[in-house]
């Protein structure tokens, strides 16, 4: 006992304490809940087990799945817009002489808004009757109102417009980090070698570029698989399931419908696809970082 | 195969002028080094040629063709860079070929030429290698291997032996002397370093503060200094040099030091100035040598001083001495032993006594 309590684990212990009690219980207890029929209002229901009940039922919703489907695709369109746009605005600041400190600070703008509040915003923005869009269109004519936030597609469409305006300087900044940090010489080099701009780009800054391009894919990936706050904001879902995304109709579940059981259920099937995302781009981002040789 | 030349050709940083109007015609073949001190505008200028920066003034010809308004692709030069700039996600044989591919080769005659340099340079077992996976001289090869395989009209050299420790430094300049006989192509290269221009150049361009100083061979430069500073610049140890003015003695004229050393002036530039002149006189180390262990030189004139410091170096002992206030440096080539405070009597060779006007520097 002694020994014990001189060791390395009295020092790691206030830590091991912490990640207990904020970390580990909550995981076990929400685990818990998801093999029983837990409803907020019937605390009763915490002690009931009911085995693999809830997921057997979420494997036959097909709400829930199309709920999955669609954060995929959102995850999939919203990531690759934002690392297009990203890239380009690096790319540009990256040849900027004056100025670019001004720029960078400028572009980290779109950051410092609350989701909440991106999210009113362009609720307001994509608004049928008083939105700023339609009353632009209508300037070129464009008479009949488009429902921006009705229709299936259009409506998902604008909570996109809306993500990828917010975090698309997450990239920027990331890459231009990476653009900053990448050797003069090899560029020089490859110059001389023959390389057009393009083929510069291609041959030399991309592969130094990649493992930053794959924290960022990290990074957000997180971010998007959790996406709630602005879509809460501008459709909350709606109409109609048009816009469900994971999260939105988790927390639909477990705090509308009270169904906290189900509800954890859906999100450990959910982390599993953060999981995924997570370990595909780590997967990527040290294959090449090998590739520049730098582990 | 191309001559090189610069025609008033300019850089500016801002408001610094780094090069200022330097003309200079390099011959198809010719090994010509840049030499001089940290800013003296010799990368820039290497850099301008490559295509790199841009030309602010003149006109910079390869072959006959204006290269002003060309990119560097098109400009038909290899480069070696001082910390190698090899691809780091590309295998050697990758980095070898990069540029032949670029311009689009097909495959077998890119592997033929990449094994061909490779041959050359002695790197044909690390083709599968990634960069990392090699040492500095070893990187080195392959960043001269990499300028080899295009064939190109003029090779410039950008410090290349910086980065190597001294033995690695001396056998990659051999390599890159036998290197210039095998290809025989145009080099222009830039060192800092007086004995790498010294041992490599056909001709040694010295520049400083932008301008050139002096362009010629290097016995021309070391035999025949145009200024003070190519003077100090070239040999190792550096000349000796000594602060005078010109004065009559003994109906002769002669250099008087500020601590009141008279020395006459060589016979040669008796003529050449005139009383009153301030001037710096120079000698080599090798020229004022202890009597007791060296020859007396035909023309010479003696002091006696005593020894601070000695250093043995086998062949050769430089003695560290006083003139006047002054500490100079004396070469003998006989393996005898000179102890600190030991009273020597010198002798300088006054036929190998160099003057320069102390306004202009120039060489009189």
């Amino acid at each position: 006992m002694r020994k014990f309590l001189n060791g390395p684990w009295v020092l790691l212990m206030p830590t091991l304490i912490i990640l207990t009690c904020v970390v580990l219980l909550p995981l076990l207890l929400s685990l818990w809940t998801s093999f029983t029929p837990f409803k907020l209002t019937k605390p009763d229901t915490l002690y009931r087990f009911v085995g693999f009940r809830n997921y057997e039922r979420l494997i036959g919703d097909l709400d829930f799945w199309i709920a999955f489907g669609r954060t995929v695709l959102f995850l999939a369109i919203a990531l690759n817009l934002e690392l297009v746009f990203g890239l380009g605005i690096a790319l540009l600041i990256n040849k900027i002489t004056y100025g670019q400190r001004t720029l960078r600070t400028l572009m980290m703008f779109p950051m410092m808004f609350s989701p909440i509040l991106v999210g009113f915003q362009w609720k307001y923005i994509f608004n049928d009757n008083i939105g700023l869009m339609n009353n632009f269109l209508r300037e070129f004519g464009v008479i009949q109102p488009i429902p921006w936030l009705v229709d299936g597609i259009l409506a998902n469409v604008s909570i996109m417009a809306a993500e990828i305006w917010s975090s698309t300087s997450v990239f920027a900044i990331l890459l231009l980090a990476g653009l900053l940090g990448i050797p003069k010489d090899p560029i020089e080099a490859a110059k001389v070698d023959g390389c057009n701009s393009w083929q510069v780009f291609k041959n030399i800054t991309l592969p130094f570029l990649m493992p930053f391009v794959f924290i960022a894919m990290t990074i957000r990936s997180l971010d998007v698989a959790r996406a709630y706050d602005i879509v809460q904001m501008m459709t909350g879902g709606g109409p109609a399931k048009r816009t469900e995304l994971l999260w939105t109709l988790i927390s639909r579940t477990g705090y509308v419908d009270a169904k906290m059981g189900m509800a954890n259920a859906m999100s450990y099937i959910s982390i599993f696809l953060s999981i995924a995302f997570t370990f595909f781009f780590f997967y990527k981002l040290v294959e090449a970082r090998q590739r520049l040789s730098y582990e | 195969m191309a001559k090189v030349s610069l025609q008033g050709v300019s850089k500016f940083y801002g408001k610094v002028q780094a090069v200022k109007k330097i003309d200079l015609e390099i011959i198809d073949k010719e090994f010509l080094v840049l030499v001089g001190p940290s800013g003296c505008g010799k990368s820039s200028s290497l850099r301008m040629i490559a295509g790199l920066e841009e030309i602010d003034e003149g006109v910079i010809k390869i072959g006959d063709k204006e290269m002003n308004n060309l990119e560097p692709r098109e400009r038909n030069v290899s480069m070696v860079f001082q910390n190698y700039a090899l691809y780091p996600h590309m295998t050697v044989e990758e980095n070898l070929g990069f540029s032949l591919k670029i311009a689009g080769l097909a495959k077998t005659e890119i592997e033929e030429r990449v094994h061909e340099a490779a041959g050359i340079l002695d790197i044909t077992e690390f083709l599968q290698r990634k960069p990392s996976q090699l040492s500095g001289g070893q990187r080195q090869r392959v960043a001269m291997g990499r300028a080899i395989v295009r064939r190109p009209d003029v090779f410039l050299f950008d410090e290349p032996l910086s980065n190597l420790d001294a033995k690695l430094r001396n056998q990659m300049r051999t390599e890159i002397k036998r290197l210039h006989q095998k290809v025989s192509t145009t080099i222009v290269y830039v060192t800092h370093d007086q004995v790498e221009a010294m041992t490599l150049a056909d001709r040694i361009v010295i520049m400083k503060d932008g301008i050139i100083e002096q362009i010629g061979t290097p016995l021309d430069l070391f035999e025949r200094p145009a200024t003070k500073f190519v003077a100090t610049f070239i040999g190792s140890p550096s000349m000796n040099m000594i602060k005078a003015s010109i004065i009559k003695h003994n109906d002769k004229l002669s250099m008087k030091t500020k601590d009141g050393i008279i020395v006459p002036v060589p016979k040669d530039k008796q003529n050449s100035v005139s009383e009153g002149q301030k001037i710096s006189f120079g000698f080599r180390a090798e020229d004022i040598v202890p009597l007791k262990f060296g020859q007396k030189p035909s023309s010479a004139w003696e002091m006696q001083s005593s020894v601070n410091l000695a250093e043995p170096l086998g062949t050769e002992t430089l003695i560290f001495t006083n003139f006047g206030e002054i500490e100079i440096v004396s070469r003998m080539f006989t393996p005898e032993q000179v102890k600190s405070n030991d009273v020597l009597d010198f002798a300088l060779n006054l036929d190998r006594t160099y003057l320069f006007d102390e306004n202009s520097g120039l060489a009189i």
